[in-house]
C-alpha cells in the first residue's frame, strides 16, 4: 500500500487499523481468526512479509497474547486482535503484560455476548476493557474510535501511548466499525526514531541484565511494585484523557456515548435541533482514563444526562460516578447485537423532556 | 445531497463489488461515503446486502432506516427490503429474476432485465453492471468514466479481458433506461 500523504483509501475499519499499525512500526502480529475482525489478520498476513515483519496465525488466543508478551519483552512493537470471546481468552495474558509493564496494542472489535454470542456489533465488553478483565490491580489504556479514520489515527497513537507508559493499550471498536468502509488518509508521521527501550531483553553482554517479570514472591516487594504502578496510572489519568464535546454549552440534556453509539447519536443531535430540542454530547475517546472531570462539570448546568450504549448499561456506571449526583443520569441501550436507531434515541429524549415538564408543573 | 442505497442480491451476483466501486468512485469525487456490507454467515445462493450512503454532508449512522434507492437483484432480496421504501424512493428491480410483485404506488419503479441483457452480451455475471448503468442514468450519482477507471483497477492481470464486457453492460443499462424514457 502506498503511503502517499494525501491519498484516500476506501477501507474497512479492520483494514485501516491494521495498516495504521504497520505504519506505526508494528512488526510482530499474532492472531487467531474470529469474525468480525478477520480483515485485520488478512491485511497483516499480506503486509507483514512486505515490510520484513512477522505474521503468525497461531493455534489459540492464549498463544497469540503470550507471543505478544515475548515480542514486547524483546522490545518490538507488537499487536494482537480479536473479538469479544477471543479477547476473554487473552485476559490472563493482558494481566501479565500489565504486571510486567510491557507495551503492546490489543484490538477488540466487539460482537454480541455473553458466551459465543453472535457476530453483530455490540459494546458489552466495556467493563472488561476498562476495569481490567484479568486479575490484579491494573488498567489498560482504552481508546474508542468512532470512524474508520479515527480507528487508523488511534491505532497509531496507541503504539506511542503503550511505549510511553510501558503498558498495554486496547482499541475498543465493534463489528460495525470493523466491517464498514469509509475513506481514510494515513497522514500521521511514521515514527523512525522509536525511543530506546533500555529495559528490553536484548542480550545482556556489556550491560547489567534486565528482568521482565510480574512475579514478586518476597513479602512486601509486590506492594512496592503496585504503588509504583498506581502512580503511573494517576499520571495517565492526569495526562491522557481525550474526549469530544459537542453543543454542551446551552444544552438541556447531554448524551454521553462512545464509538458506534456516539456516531448514531450525532445524527440524533442533528434531528433534535430541527425539533428545537437543546441536546449536546460528550463522546469519550479514552474510556480509561475516563473523562470524568468534563462530565462532572457539564452535569452542573444540565437538566439530565442520557447514556447511550450497545449494552445493558456499563459505561453508565462511570458516568454516574463522574456526575456524582449533580443531575439525573438516564440510559438507553440495545443488547445482543441490536444497534439503536436515531429514531429510538430521539424518542427517548422527547420522553425525557416531557418528564422535565411534569416536574416543573409539580413544583410550580 | 444525501443518497441512501441498499443493494441486495444472491451471493455471487456482484452487489459487493458494485457497491464498493460506486463508493470508490464517489470518494474520488470528494463526496463523503460509507459502505456497510453484511458479513459473516453469507453464502453463495443466500441473500447478501449492502448499505451505501453518499452525501455532501458528514455521514453519521452508516445503517439505513429509510432508503432513497433499492437495487434488488432477486425476489428474496426485494421481499426482505421492501419495508425500507418510502414515498418517492426509487426501486430498481432485476426483472429477469423478479417477476410479478406488488410495488407501492408512491415508489418510482424501474424494471431492468439485467440478467437477460448480461446474458446477451455473453457474460451473465455482468448483470450488476447493467443495473449500475440503469441506476446512474436515472440518479446521475457518479461520473461513468471515474466508475470505469475504478472498475479497470480491480480487473487487472487475468481478469483484464473482462473489462470490455462489463463496460458494455454499463452502457446497455444506460441505454435501456434512456430508451424507455422516450
Amino acid at each position: 500500500m502506498s503511503t502517499n500523504k494525501d491519498q484516500k483509501f476506501l477501507l474497512t475499519g479492520n483494514e485501516a487499523s491494521a495498516e495504521a499499525a504497520i505504519l506505526a512500526g508494528c512488526r510482530y502480529y499474532y492472531g487467531y481468526p474470529i469474525t468480525p475482525q478477520n480483515e485485520i489478520m488478512t491485511h497483516m498476513s499480506i503486509r507483514m512479509p512486505q515490510v520484513g515483519g512477522t505474521f503468525i496465525q497461531v493455534e489459540s488466543e492464549l498463544a497469540a497474547i503470550y507471543m505478544v508478551y515475548g515480542s514486547a519483552a524483546a522490545g518490538g512493537r507488537t499487536m494482537t486482535s480479536s473479538s469479544s470471546p477471543g479477547i476473554s481468552l487473552k485476559q490472563e495474558g493482558i494481566s501479565y503484560l500489565a504486571g510486567s509493564e510491557l507495551p503492546c496494542v490489543i484490538i477488540n472489535m466487539q460482537r454480541g455476548g455473553p458466551g459465543l454470542g453472535d457476530i453483530s456489533p455490540a459494546q458489552s465488553d466495556y467493563f472488561q476493557a476498562v476495569k481490567g478483565g484479568g486479575h490484579g490491580d491494573y488498567h489498560t489504556i482504552v481508546l474508542a474510535p468512532s470512524s474508520v479514520q479515527e480507528a487508523a489515527d488511534l491505532v497509531f497513537d496507541a503504539f506511542d501511548l503503550a511505549d510511553c507508559y510501558t503498558n498495554p493499550v486496547m482499541i475498543l471498536g465493534d463489528a460495525q466499525l470493523g466491517q464498514m468502509m469509509e475513506p481514510v488518509i494515513f497522514d500521521k508521521k511514521q515514527k523512525t526514531d522509536l525511543s530506546a527501550k533500555t529495559w528490553a531483553l536484548t542480550g545482556a553482554r556489556g550491560r547489567k541484565r534486565n528482568i521482565v517479570k510480574s512475579f514478586y514472591p518476597v513479602k512486601g516487594e509486590l506492594e512496592v511494585f503496585n504503588t509504583k504502578l498506581q502512580k503511573k496510572y494517576r499520571e495517565v489519568e492526569a495526562e491522557e484523557v481525550r474526549y469530544e464535546e459537542i453543543d454542551t454549552q446551552n444544552a438541556d440534556i447531554v448524551i454521553v456515548a462512545y464509538g458506534t453509539s456516539a456516531r448514531i447519536c450525532r445524527e440524533v443531535l442533528r434531528d433534535a435541533k430541527k425539533k428545537n430540542l437543546k441536546i449536546g454530547m460528550i463522546r469519550p475517546i479514552t474510556l480509561w482514563p475516563f473523562p470524568s472531570v468534563i462530565i462532572g462539570r457539564v452535569a452542573e448546568r444540565v437538566q439530565s444526562m442520557l447514556t447511550v450504549e450497545m449494552s445493558a448499561g456499563q459505561m453508565i456506571e462511570d458516568v454516574r460516578l463522574s456526575v456524582n449526583g449533580k443531575c439525573p443520569v438516564h440510559f438507553y441501550g440495545r443488547t445482543g447485537g441490536g444497534i439503536p436507531s436515531p429514531k429510538e434515541i430521539l424518542n427517548k429524549i422527547i420522553e425525557l423532556s416531557t418528564i422535565k415538564e411534569k416536574v416543573t408543573c409539580a413544583t410550580s | 445531497m444525501t443518497e441512501k442505497v441498499i443493494l441486495a442480491g444472491l451471493g455471487g451476483q456482484g452487489m459487493m463489488l458494485l457497491g464498493r466501486l460506486i463508493a470508490q468512485a464517489v470518494m474520488l469525487e470528494e463526496k463523503n461515503v460509507t459502505f456497510f456490507p453484511s458479513y459473516g454467515t453469507e453464502v453463495r445462493g443466500g441473500t447478501a446486502y449492502y448499505h451505501l450512503i453518499v452525501s455532501n454532508e458528514e455521514i453519521f449512522s452508516p445503517v439505513i432506516e429509510e432508503a432513497d434507492t433499492l437495487i434488488m437483484m432477486n425476489l428474496p432480496s426485494y421481499l426482505k427490503f421492501k419495508g425500507f421504501l418510502k414515498p418517492n424512493s426509487s426501486l430498481f428491480l432485476n426483472s429477469s429474476m423478479i417477476d410479478k410483485v406488488d410495488v407501492p404506488e408512491s415508489v418510482n419503479i424501474f424494471r431492468i432485465p439485467a440478467t437477460e441483457i448480461a446474458n446477451d452480451l455473453g457474460n451473465v455475471v455482468a448483470s450488476n453492471m447493467v443495473m449500475l448503468g440503469a441506476y446512474n442514468a436515472v440518479k446521475n450519482l457518479i461520473s461513468i468514466p471515474t466508475f470505469l477507471s475504478c472498475l479497470q483497477n480491480v480487473l487487472q492481470g487475468k481478469k483484464a479481458p473482462f473489462f470490455r464486457v462489463n463496460k458494455l453492460a454499463v452502457e446497455r443499462g444506460i441505454d435501456f433506461v434512456n430508451l424507455s424514457k422516450k
